[in-house]
């Protein structure tokens, strides 16, 4: 809105402007951004990572500032020179919202902040802000202390950075600055996720960040209102999975466990700490209560005391049953599953180990791998999406010999199921979401480029709207037309709807007319006469005089009278008065007759009228101009 | 409802007369908004005890009889130390339901939990269809709360109910306070689970700063007030209107997240309740002499009953005592939480991180229970039970302190303890919540031996904050009950116990209805695209610009849009030319209001590039005459007019006219 009152009054300068010039229309500029010669990175076609630019009513918005999992040099960060071209972020960017904790959406933001340099605010949810930082100090652990690396963000500039965090609850309006307001709702996924509604003016873009349409064991379902934004961004993980039933899942991975175990099988569950981990492990509870099995489960160390506490404090995050229960039972404590030991796995017989982290990329995950691959009998279950470059991709694509540091290889024997319980919406999600938000143009970021082709096409044919995939570091500009606020005096609205009726009549609309005043940043619409008040101008009376010559063989009050007539007769719905005085006003158009002073019978007709009645003044002097009738009496 | 929108009346229904229990109703641009739902629960003070179990002395109690012996109520009324009970299930002075049709209220805005108790009372069996809108706090804690009291009462049934004290040629005859009370007919019993239940599930959660459309005319938003978990203040506004309302809020550093006081700038009217029930007691104070009392009695060997909510103050006073018992030797002593909802209030209050003071929130960060009561319990010196009946009678050890309701000192496990421990001086109750006379709520049990201490604790804004508070915020109008108008009846020459305010506060008591000074004079509209595209702007003067409108409006839903007026159908082809001039003008836009002034030289230059040589210039007192002598046409030039005089020859009056058009400004 900011930015269409200014081009108004830009415009005004001229004395005429084109139409095209009168209004721009708001340009939004959505850039997946990461460097192009790069290729495969950032938030567009890929699940690497995320981080995306959005321009809206000169605001610039950076959603999750996310690492790319699949490299260990720097191009797992994003090139923020990109997009400032060597200026300040501070002063580019107006905030960045983190939609949730996975690495891939936040991973790079000590990096942002502390070693490119970003002061200002850094907006998310209170789970997220607690969850965040140990994620990232954990990692900032395996690249700096185990690998050895350097140049990479330190323990302080953790701490640093979460101080410029300011913590959003769900629903709750943030007003940025004057113009900027955002909005954050429930997205399921993981404990904390938040879509994201952005607004300035009357525009806006929701941001998904990842979400999930279904309620699992331990979190809800995403939610948001109509709120029909220009703009809807929605990752597309599993852009064309139309995943069955989650109890059909859910009762496949049980068989699956059980079958291992009964066969004296081990089996390998690589989690995040934080997530599908607790939703699996609430799962596998429950079985072993029901079934009255034996075999231990256990958790890897580390995170997961913390990991549970977070869920019991953040409880109000849970799905309802949880939250409708957890004063009886709470369901983060866990009788049957045991806390990890590294000597464990060498020990014989079965047994179920989930393990960090999830792509078997590194870690405890992969130690217990190498150790167990070997055997048909033992089995891998991986509940979630793999990056390209980690081993959980590459086994998943059915890669049966892995080469490992050191040039070995590794046999791969046991057995490798994919469980997609990792929450990302599929696409009847994605459908379901578009439908409840209503947005006018979509975007697909976070997916695989054929995939996404495939959704993009479903959803221009079943909505109707523009779907855009971008790629890696492309800027795709959507153009807005929004409807212009404007402040009506109420005495002017008033009249209008005293004139129309108590009820409007969509046969006969009425037209209102007004003069909008444009002034610094507000628009108000008042009468002509108040316009003319308010701004303190004078009225200039613009008046015209005609003298029109008539062959009447008359009186001259009678020629009057027949110009009554005749006027009444043609003009329907127009007030038109014969005064006493010897004139006859049509509105307020003053018409006197005079004979010429040489023939009687010519009149000498005389109209007056202002300019507000031009139209109707200059139809009436050249309708005279033909004369009258001859049948008039 | 057209009209009804654009009425500028904004009115007030005001249903409560208890100041920190308010209900009143809103009615805002054809809008039914309740603004809290509090139950007056200090008419309980009026009846017996319900005791757990039986207890000889309430039974003994002698019945009533008027003086010359031709009023007898002795099975409804009981004597107890020159004061007179009523002996029945104890009743609550609900809020006012004559002075509006309760079924037309489209919302109720909760402000906090002890702002929520009558809701089941107006949202049941009264046709009321609307949304109930408050915090997730609110809501779950005002569960518990409603869970209690229900449960308090339905524990211990009373078969009787006493009406013929009611009779007001009876009640004329009481003693005071009875013959004093109010509208005793209105008086109800409490409700029952189901009704708590159904009147919930009405409830639609909200977080600070959300904001609500309603119908389209209203926004809604509530703001965290620092009063309790989740307790707000709500701005009720449309695009050219802003009411505040203020509800229990408190300045002071306690555990709920800090007050929004910024957001209640430029309020047309700020309605304010909820003010501190004990405006010379300072909250710290008391809270030292609320631990300096406890220790002191506990070292004597004696017992300490402490009246209270299960919510609220509880967790404050717990956090004092747990930074308190160390220092104090206390370590020791056994300190008891005896309510049916102890558990859920103890475990709800460590889930609200997103509703905690900063401290707090840092301590989830960890993650850690923000409230240290976790480790009470976790070290056994805090324990928490749903009743004295069960293990608790069991596990009592003395001497001990015990936390357990109802403060009011008539129903619930309180009523066990002071028939207890009420008997020794070593014992002492120590009263903190403010709701409730402790002489009132001590009446039916003297004698009494034990020791009383007084330490109300109410965080609630004095009169001191909330002048500097509107100072800060500075609303055009202040709305409040009547009792902050003036100093307290027993302090009188207090005058800073009181509102001074410029223009002076308007008073409401019960009852009354009062209209809300506005001055409205803007309504939004949206002008559509299309419309917006096609405006002309020009700068009439630096800064400014005006574009003349021709729109058709339309109004649906209370939103007014603003589109392009329809182009008029194409004449049928059929019609002949002729016939068509012949038709009289249709007016679409009328001509805009014009403003400027013609300047001579300028015009003539004009002229002359348009072929119109011969002028002739005679000047005038107001301005000049312009004689076109080849066109035979006059033209007079003034200041604030101007006047074109051409016969017969309408190509040039039109070429005339826009000529001195283009040095006009078009409004």
């Amino acid at each position: 809105m900011q930015h269409k009152i200014q081009s108004l009054t830009q415009d005004s300068n001229h004395t005429s402007p084109s139409r095209a010039e009168r209004f721009h229309p708001k340009l939004l500029t959505l850039q997946a951004h990461a460097n192009q010669p790069r290729s495969v990175e950032g938030a567009g076609q890929d699940v690497g990572r995320s981080c995306i630019l959005v321009s809206i009513g000169g605001k610039n918005i950076m959603l999750d500032c996310g690492m790319h999992m699949g490299y260990n040099d720097d191009r797992r960060f994003p090139d923020f020179s990109y997009i400032t071209q060597n200026g300040r972020l501070t002063d580019f960017l107006d905030c960045v919202i983190i939609s949730h904790f996975h690495l891939d959406h936040c991973g790079a933001l000590p990096y942002m902040s502390e070693m490119v340099g970003y002061d200002g605010p850094i907006y998310m949810t209170h789970p997220t802000k607690a969850i965040c930082p140990i994620l990232l100090e954990d990692f900032r652990k395996i690249t700096v202390d185990k690998k050895g690396e350097t140049n990479f963000f330190t323990s302080q500039m953790i701490k640093d950075c979460m101080k410029k965090v300011i913590p959003l609850n769900l629903h709750q309006t943030v007003q940025v600055d004057d113009e900027l307001e955002i909005k954050a709702y429930y997205a399921g996924h993981v404990l904390g996720a938040a879509m994201v509604h952005i607004k300035v003016g009357s525009e806006s873009v929701v941001y998904t960040g990842d979400y999930n349409m279904t309620p699992d064991r331990h979190l809800g379902a995403a939610w948001i209102d109509k709120c029909r934004p220009d703009i809807l961004i929605s990752e597309s993980t599993y852009a064309t999975t139309i995943r069955d039933s989650k109890r059909c899942r859910e009762r496949d991975f049980l068989k699956k466990v059980h079958e291992t175990i009964e066969r004296g099988g081990k089996v390998l569950i690589p989690v995040f700490a934080l997530g599908r981990a607790q939703e699996l492990c609430i799962l596998l509870e429950t079985f072993w209560e029901r079934m009255n099995l034996k075999a231990p489960i256990y958790f890897s160390t580390g995170l997961t005391e913390k990991a549970n506490h977070y869920y019991k404090l953040f409880i109000t995050w849970t799905n309802q049953k949880i939250r409708k229960t957890f004063v009886q039972r709470n369901m983060f404590e866990f009788k049957h599953i045991k806390a990890f030991d590294r000597s464990y796995a060498d020990n014989p017989g079965p047994m179920v180990v989930f393990a960090t982290p999830g792509m078997l990329h590194a870690g405890q995950s992969l130690q217990i791998f190498k150790k167990w691959a070997g055997n048909e009998k033992n089995m891998v279950i991986m509940p979630g999406y793999c990056v390209q470059g980690t081993i959980g991709h590459k086994i998943l694509n059915g890669q049966r010999k892995l080469e490992m540091e050191g040039r070995a290889t590794l046999d791969v024997k046991l057995q490798v199921e994919y469980m997609s319980f990792s929450a990302h919406a599929d696409a009847k999600g994605i459908m379901q979401l578009i439908r409840m938000a209503e947005p006018r143009n979509m975007v697909l970021v976070h997916g695989e480029a054929v995939k996404m082709e495939f959704l993009k096409g479903k959803i221009e044919q079943e909505f109707s709207i523009d779907c855009y995939m971008p790629a890696n570091g492309e800027t795709i500009t959507v153009t807005t037309n929004p409807s212009v606020p404007v402040d009506i005096s109420l005495n002017l609205l008033k009249r209008e709807m005293a004139l129309g009726g108590p009820l409007p009549d969509p046969k006969k609309p009425r037209t209102m007319h007004g003069t909008l005043i444009m002034k610094e940043n507000s628009l108000k619409l008042v009468s002509s006469e108040q316009a003319l008040k308010e701004l303190g101008l004078n009225e200039h009376q613009l008046r015209f005089t005609c003298r029109v010559q008539l062959q009447d063989p008359h009186s001259d009050p009678d020629t009057l009278h027949r110009i009554y007539t005749h006027l009444k007769s043609v003009l329907k719905g127009y007030t038109i008065q014969h005064l006493p005085d010897g004139t006859v006003m049509v509105e307020s158009i003053v018409i006197k007759v005079s004979s010429s002073a040489e023939d009687t019978n010519t009149k000498v007709l005389l109209l007056s009228w202002s300019y507000q009645d031009e139209d109707l003044g200059s139809f009436l002097s050249t309708l005279l101009k033909k004369g009258l009738p001859s049948g008039l009496c | 409802s057209r009209h009804l929108v654009l009425a500028n009346s904004v009115s007030l229904y005001c249903l409560s007369g208890h100041p920190t229990l308010p209900c009143n109703v809103l009615k805002f641009k054809s809008t039914t908004i309740m603004l809290d739902c509090g139950l007056d629960t200090t008419s309980v003070l009026n009846f017996l005890p319900l005791p757990l179990v039986h207890s000889p002395r309430l039974s003994k109690l002698p019945g009533w009889v008027s003086k010359d012996g031709t009023v007898n109520l002795e099975k409804e009324l009981k004597e107890c130390a020159g004061r007179v009970f009523v002996d029945s299930q104890p009743e609550f002075c609900l809020p006012e339901r004559e002075l509006l049709d309760l079924s037309t209220i489209d919302v109720i805005l909760i402000s906090n939990y002890h702002c929520m108790m009558a809701l089941p009372y107006i949202t049941e069996h009264t046709g009321f269809t609307g949304t109930v809108y408050a915090t997730e706090p609110t809501l779950q804690i005002g569960r518990l709360l409603m869970e209690e009291l229900v449960n308090f009462m339905e524990r211990v049934p009373k078969a009787q109910s006493a009406t013929c004290w009611k009779n007001k040629e009876i009640q004329r005859m009481l003693p005071g306070p009875l013959k004093d009370a109010v509208d005793v007919w209105t008086w109800k019993r409490c409700y029952s689970m189901q009704e708590v239940n159904s009147a919930l599930s009405k409830v639609q959660l909200v977080g600070y700063s959300q904001k609500v459309e309603l119908f389209g005319a209203v926004q809604i938003s509530p703001l965290s007030s620092g009063y309790s978990l989740g307790s707000s203040n709500w701005i009720i506004q449309s695009h050219h209107e802003k009411v505040s309302y203020v509800s229990g809020s408190s300045l002071l550093t306690t555990h709920p997240q800090p007050m929004d006081q910024s957001s209640l700038k430029n309020s047309d009217v700020l309605i304010l309740t909820g003010l501190t029930q004990m405006p010379t007691a300072n909250p710290d104070g008391m809270l030292g002499e609320f631990c300096s009392n406890l220790a002191m009695t506990i070292r004597a060997g004696g017992n300490v009953l402490v009246p209270c909510y299960s919510s609220g103050v509880i967790y404050d006073l717990l956090e004092c005592l747990y930074q308190f018992i160390e220092s104090a030797s206390l370590g020791t002593t056994p300190f008891y939480f005896i309510s049916p909802v102890a558990n859920s209030s103890l475990e709800f209050s460590q889930i609200f991180a997103e509703w905690l003071c900063h401290n707090k929130q840092t301590k989830v960060y960890l993650p850690e229970p923000p409230f240290p009561h976790a480790e009470l319990i976790q070290t056994n010196k805090l324990k928490h039970y749903p009743s004295i009946h069960g293990d608790f009678s069991s596990e009592f050890r003395q001497p001990c302190v015990v936390f357990t309701g109802h403060p009011s000192l008539r129903f619930g496990d309180v009523v066990h303890f002071m028939e207890l421990w009420g008997k020794s001086s070593l014992n002492t109750i120590i009263f903190t919540e403010p709701d409730f006379s402790y002489l009132d709520a001590l009446a039916p049990y003297q004698p009494l031996a034990m020791k009383c201490v007084y330490c109300p604790i109410d965080t609630r804004l004095n009169f001191h904050q909330v002048s500097k508070l509107l100072k800060e915020v500075q609303p055009v109008h202040v709305v409040c009950p009547e009792q902050y108008t003036q100093p307290p009846l027993t302090q009188s020459h207090r005058s800073d116990l009181m509102l001074e305010l410029q223009p002076p506060p308007m008073p409401y008591r019960r009852c009354s209805v009062l209209n809300l000074p506005f001055r409205r004079r803007y309504e939004r509209v949206y002008i559509l695209p299309e419309l917006a595209n096609s405006l002309v702007p020009s700068e009439i003067k630096p800064g400014i610009s005006v574009a003349t409108v021709s729109a058709v409006l339309h109004s649906k839903d209370n939103k007014h849009t603003l589109q392009s007026v329809p182009k008029p159908p194409p004449a049928p082809p059929t019609k002949k030319r002729k016939r068509v001039m012949e038709e009289p003008p249709v007016v679409l836009a009328p001509k805009p209001l014009l403003s400027g002034a013609v300047p001579l030289e300028a015009f003539l230059a004009t002229l002359q590039k348009h072929g119109i040589t011969e002028v002739k210039v005679e000047e005038t007192a107001d301005g000049h005459i312009l004689h076109l002598q080849a066109e035979d046409t006059l033209i007079q030039l003034e200041e604030d007019g101007t006047h074109i005089v051409c016969d017969n020859n309408e190509p040039l009056r039109t070429t005339l006219r826009d000529l001195v058009l283009r040095f006009l400004q078009k409004l």
